[in-house]
């Protein structure tokens, strides 16, 4: 028995099936709690006013828009070194949701940016950052439906990741060099989590919990459609014969 | 130098094509495949050249002894004839270009560009590909597509050469070469029968 | 190797190689920018460096579709990857053929479109030695690009959107090299960075160009 056996369609349909409705459930759950405390019964702060309690929703989305691609690219190696077919369709079932978290990230970020800078973007390195990410992710995207042949297809687009993230890295890196640059800068630094204040701090654990788990959630989800769409089409092929 | 194919069994985008394929070429012998498109000829000629993955069992053969040759001719239009066989020859490491040249008749037309070859001169020039090799086991997937009865017959009289020289061919075809000695095998033999169990994983268990 | 380069070479310099393409459309791009946004010499000189190195990388773009297509199409990547170079040499071999019928004119024609975009005159040296420093590695990532998209039919948009979020790094610390040298900042820091960057992907992605192939020509 190892972890390896859920690599198997079969059981890893059994098993998420199983899990879905629990995770579901405590996802919605803990995302409920994380944001009605940070909303609602957490205190304004001094500097920024109620503007601060979109912290709950950004910094969550931000940190899944991050870790989504990490899970692709660990998904990605996996089916490149052992062929596990759940592994190349979980990849693909986590990238529109990586996007969608980035886009969240980047328009909640815009929206507080807008009261605290005067001004919804800036060039600052961390939002280039993010726009770079999402980039990387419609590439990946495009070219998982433009090619037809699906294990071709999770064969390309894991090499893909594997080097859009030695590259987006460099890019993360490349960002602050420019930046400096332009003299531009620290003013505009969204370092907040450092500073955060107690009260903020549970209820913002609350929500990057919920966050991993509504990630988790969806990810088993689309895996599942993807896992149903391919066993679709092997079953249309085997007809037509 | 023979190649020896035991139990290959071939998958195509999770579909089984063949299965359990079993045939030797020792040297000399010329083996055309016989089947309906969609039967596995040239599944069965890439696997052999190294161009897809073995699903199960095993083939013999040594890399070096293996030229395959595809539907298409490999040639550039820009190049003339001499740069297309110099390329080739450069690839493969072979110094007997200009002997090959004139085994193929294709002296006389060295410094005409390549674009501007007659359909048989152009599968010539693309036949000459082989030989540049010094391969003995050639893989050919339909080598007289589109090709008239003059130089249907020339394609096959050169295969025939090659095999009575001690090399070995194994190719796909439609129509009948006139190859002596040619022995045939039928694909559709090893055609998956219903009651297999399939190789795709995603068709197992009852999951809808 | 060597043939293989050569022959690219011979092909890229023949009628419909699209060796002229890729200057001609390198000069349109750069006489678009004082058409698009004013002939003012001192604007033009402080966005001289970025509009170089962007109409470089563009430049660069539009010939990457064709390093594995046309052989793909003949069947002569097919037969390539039957002979005895491994691919990843074949990929290496044509990256650096890409490199000299593309990345190596675009930095000999830079200076004189940099003098039509008023680039100061002490700028030209940082400019030659930021693009000779960073086209090699637009050629192999580009090149991995196009392994990526060999099999898929009119792949050209789709490689762009591959290629370009790849040419990041290059494109920063290219075009940092000039803009630092401009306001007397020191500038050696992103030109060493720049050729890391070049010999990284020298090294790296022929490996993953072949992976890349492997995979494609199944």
């Amino acid at each position: 028995m190892s972890l390896w056996q859920y690599a198997n369609p079969v059981k890893f349909m059994a098993l998420s099936g199983r899990v879905l409705p629990t995770l579901t459930v405590l996802s919605a759950c803990l995302l409920i709690t994380g944001l009605i405390w940070g909303f609602f019964f957490t205190p304004d702060d001094y500097q920024q006013g109620s503007t601060v309690k979109i912290i709950f929703l950004h910094v969550p989305a931000a940190m899944m828009a991050i870790n989504a691609w990490v899970m692709m690219l660990v998904a990605s190696l996996i089916w490149l070194v052992r062929r596990h077919h759940v592994s190349a369709l979980a990849a693909k079932a986590a990238a529109p949701i990586g996007i969608t978290m980035t886009l969240i990230a980047i328009a909640t970020g815009a929206i507080w940016g807008k009261p605290m800078w005067g001004t919804y973007w800036a060039w600052d390195p961390r939002l280039t950052a993010f726009m770079i990410l999402l980039v990387f992710y419609f590439g990946y995207i495009a070219l998982w439906s433009a090619i037809e042949d699906s294990d071709m297809a999770a064969d390309l687009t894991s090499i893909l990741c594997m080097v859009g993230s030695v590259f987006a890295l460099m890019s993360r890196y490349a960002v602050n060099f420019w930046s400096q640059g332009l003299h531009q800068g620290a003013s505009l630094s969204l370092d907040k989590e450092q500073h955060v204040h107690d009260a903020f701090f549970y209820p913002l654990m609350i929500c990057i919990i919920a966050f991993i788990l509504l990630f988790i959630t969806l990810v088993l989800l689309r895996t599942r459609t993807e896992i149903r769409l391919r066993r679709a089409s092997a079953l249309v092929a085997r007809g037509a014969k | 130098m023979s190649l020896k194919v035991e139990n290959l069994t071939l998958t195509r985008g999770g579909r089984t094509i063949l299965s359990d394929v079993n045939f030797s070429a020792p040297a000399g012998a010329c083996l055309i495949l016989r089947g309906e498109n969609g039967s596995g000829k040239t599944t069965l000629l890439k696997t052999l050249a190294g161009l897809l993955p073995v699903e199960a069992g095993t083939f013999h053969a040594p890399d070096e002894e293996i030229a395959y040759s595809g539907h298409l001719d490999a040639i550039k239009a820009q190049l003339t004839v001499r740069e297309n066989l110099r390329f080739w020859a450069g690839i493969y490491d072979a110094s007997n270009m200009d002997a090959v040249a004139n085994t193929l008749s294709l002296s006389d037309l060295m410094d005409r560009v390549a674009g501007t070859l007659s359909a048989g001169q152009r599968r010539r020039l693309g036949l000459a590909r082989l030989f540049l090799t010094g391969a003995k086991i050639w893989l050919m997937d339909e080598p007289t597509t589109s090709l008239d009865g003059h130089t249907t017959k020339l394609v096959a009289a050169l295969i025939a050469d090659h095999c009575a020289q001690g090399g070995s061919a194994i190719l796909s075809t439609h129509v009948d070469l006139d190859i002596p000695k040619a022995q045939t095998l039928d694909l559709t033999e090893f055609a998956p029968t219903a009651d297999q169990p399939s190789a795709d994983p995603f068709l197992a268990g009852d999951y809808t | 190797m060597i043939a293989l380069l050569r022959r690219d070479i011979v092909l890229a310099f023949r009628s419909g190689g699209g060796f002229g393409l890729t200057l001609g459309f390198f000069l349109i791009l750069v006489m678009f920018v004082p058409l698009g946004i004013g002939s003012d010499a001192d604007i033009l000189a402080r966005i001289a460096p970025g509009i170089l190195w962007i109409g470089a990388i563009l430049s660069c773009l539009l010939s990457l579709e064709r390093i594995f297509q046309i052989d793909y199409e003949d069947g002569a990547l097919e037969a390539l990857a039957t002979s005895p170079i491994p691919l990843e040499g074949i990929a290496a071999a044509k990256a650096m053929s890409h490199w000299i019928t593309t990345g190596l004119p675009l930095t000999l024609v830079a200076a004189p479109l940099g003098y039509l975009l008023s680039l100061p005159a002490d700028l030209y040296g940082w400019l030659i030695a930021s693009l000779l420093c960073g086209t090699p590695a637009l050629s192999f990532i580009g090149t991995f690009g196009a392994a990526l998209t060999v099999g898929i039919k009119r792949g050209g948009l789709l490689l762009s959107l591959l290629v370009l979020p790849l040419y990041i790094p290059t494109l920063i610390f290219g075009a940092q090299t000039v803009t630092r040298a401009s306001v007397n900042l020191p500038a050696t820091s992103a030109l060493m960075i720049l050729a890391a960057i070049s010999l990284f992907s020298i090294v790296v992605m022929p490996f993953a160009a072949g992976l890349a192939l492997r995979a494609a020509l199944k």
